[in-house]
């Protein structure tokens, strides 16, 4: 069983090394990659049946980063989990990186090039549906984010999963609540998310998003679904872990200056002091 | 035209069907378009290996690039002008950009639809697709040629975009001629003029080059079915022996197979060049025939071309 004491505490060290690589690079989406990285957490470490030395195992669970843009907080639980070295995390932003600004299969357990919003899921279905048809076993989680559902494909691939009944299919939105223009629901709203889903035949489970024994159980209960693919709204926080960017549009794809960096440090290194010491 | 002739589209359903019998891990997905690919038969007898979708053309290639990521060889199948306007950009990312073994299968192409309009010809797409990187493209002009095209396509882990038209065409091969993928085809030898032609322009070229005899004229007409990668070393080779080419194609003037001549020889050796396409308007409503007619890319035109071009003749 995995201690989820320990996997608070890789998420605070993906959090730094996303904040860190996107400082380095000078550029990056800094505000989504924070808000994902429990969901990574839990899927990479404590879920999916993957193995860092044999990405291309046989029989492995799927993942699909469908909000392509939060790649850096994906590199770095990659680099956590062991799929890529250190240098190569530390590579992104240089010269001909193979670590470019939105994944593709290029880098080691990553299974689609992805960045053009409302294209993952659609694909986690033809994995799903491979597996059923090919009698595998292995599950397909697809992270989506809540303003990525602006995109009308996601419900074409919303109606499919519930007519193939995929309950090997688990989609995850980042409900994050912000998109680069602002709050979502002054943007364009995309509520009822929950009815949308359920109207095509899923079920629909809510969640808190940096709740990372919540995150392992909602996977986990997804796994006992008998006819329906299962889509957890993880309720989260853009910029989570470091006060002064979370909830702000602003910080969707802003750079930290060297006294931000620092400032974001002190505050996820004193996070983990509090992990350690709970 | 010879009877029992088969459309291309129907070639490539009969031929898809056999290949998947023998193998499990083809599969076939499609939009609501089973009757207009003739799909019929494949969902009857290999219902594990076909996906319908409803419409919904940018799932169907986003689905597809999934179940190729999971080992499938897929064949993505409907109208033309949907899966090159609709999901381009499912094309363009999952499967291209993605290198995923999916296999666009774009039938009734061109104007094949004659009177429905622009919204159901698809003239752009050869020019879209071919600048798409790892993206192969291929224009069959006959039964026979779809045929060898897709056994070869079933056992190729590429990402492909086929055009084929609507309605039955006259055969330019028989059941024994090979298929080489990456190559052209040079269908009659001839050191005067050159006429290159792919999908169903390839016939009306055939027709060309017997009219031009008549003349005195002897032209060698290449079936170019493989626009990308494109035989540069035909197309030169062409330029070296006649001097001037002709382009014939069911496809805007812009970015097609003219257009792939014209980079290669301007580059290289440039020679005279006349590109027979649509010109860039909206079409005139009418048959697929009258509407090759109205544009010149039939034998009357196409032979007025070659005899411009060579000097024999003026406007």
């Amino acid at each position: 069983m995995v201690q989820v004491k320990e996997l608070e505490k890789r998420a605070v060290e993906i959090r730094k090394r996303t904040v860190e690589i996107i400082y380095r690079a000078s550029g990056g989406h800094t505000g989504g990659s924070l808000s994902e990285v429990d969901i990574l957490v839990a899927l990479h470490f404590g879920i999916m049946n993957i193995d860092p030395k044999n990405p291309d195992m046989k029989g492995r669970d799927r993942f699909i980063l469908s909000k392509g843009h939060s790649v850096e907080g994906y590199y770095s639980t990659l680099e956590s989990r062991g799929f890529i070295s250190v240098e190569l995390l530390d590579s992104y932003g240089k010269f001909n990186s193979l670590l470019a600004g939105h994944p593709t299969r290029k880098v080691p357990g990553i299974e689609l090039n992805s960045g053009a919003l409302g294209h993952g899921l659609s694909v986690g279905v033809g994995l799903a549906l491979a597996a059923k048809r090919s009698a595998e076993n292995f599950r397909t989680y697809v992270l989506m984010g809540d303003g990525e559902h602006g995109e009308g494909s996601i419900m074409e691939a919303v109606a499919a999963a519930g007519h193939y009944r995929l309950n090997n299919l688990v989609a995850i939105v980042d409900r994050n609540q912000l998109q680069i223009s602002g709050r979502i629901e002054n943007v364009m709203a995309i509520d009822d998310l929950e009815g949308k889903y359920k109207a095509c035949g899923w079920s629909v489970v809510h969640c808190d998003g940096h709740n990372i024994e919540a995150l392992l159980q909602c996977f986990r209960n997804a796994v006992a679904q008998t006819q329906k693919p299962t889509c957890v709204i993880a309720h989260t926080v853009k910029g989570k872990g470091v006060s002064f960017m979370e909830d702000k549009a602003f910080w969707h794809h802003k750079t930290p200056t060297d006294e931000q960096l620092e400032l974001a440090f002190t505050e996820l290194n004193q996070r983990m002091e509090e992990i350690e010491n709970a | 035209m010879p009877e029992k002739v088969i459309p291309c589209r129907k070639a490539f359903t009969e031929t898809i069907l056999k290949e998947a019998q023998n193998n499990p891990d083809i599969f076939v997905v499609t939009s609501d378009a089973r009757g207009s690919v003739t799909l019929d038969d494949f969902a009857k007898f290999l219902p594990r290996q076909f996906v319908e979708v409803g419409i919904a053309e940018q799932n169907a290639v986003g689905v597809s690039a999934g179940l190729a990521l999971a080992g499938k060889n897929v064949f993505v199948c409907g109208p033309a002008c949907f899966y090159s306007a609709r999901s381009l950009e499912q094309v363009k990312v999952d499967v291209a950009y993605s290198r995923t073994s999916v296999k666009i299968i774009g039938v009734s192409g061109g104007v094949s639809y004659g009177a429905l309009g622009a919204t159901h010809h698809s003239l752009h797409d050869i020019a879209v697709m071919r600048t798409f990187p790892d993206m192969h493209v291929y224009l069959p002009s006959d039964r026979f040629q779809t045929e060898k095209l897709t056994q070869y396509l079933a056992h190729s882990q590429e990402s492909a975009y086929v055009r084929v038209g609507r309605n039955a065409v006259p055969d330019i091969y028989t059941a024994s001629d090979q298929f080489t993928a990456g190559k052209g085809k040079v269908l009659t030898e001839g050191t005067d003029v050159a006429i290159i032609a792919c999908g169903e322009t390839v016939y009306h070229a055939l027709q060309a080059e017997k009219e031009l005899k008549k003349n005195g004229i002897n032209t060698m007409v290449i079936d170019m079915y493989n626009l990308k990668p494109i035989d540069e070393e035909l197309i030169l080779k062409a330029a070296a022996l006649t001097g001037c080419i002709i382009t014939v194609e069911e496809h805007s003037i812009y970015g097609g197979l003219g257009a792939s001549v014209a980079e290669i020889v301007s580059q290289n050796n440039p020679v005279k060049m006349k590109i027979i396409g649509i010109p860039d308007e909206n079409v005139i409503n009418a048959k697929p025939l009258e509407i090759f007619d109205y544009y010149g890319l039939t034998v009357k035109n196409i032979t007025k071309q070659a005899k411009l071009i060579l000097g024999f003749a003026s406007e």
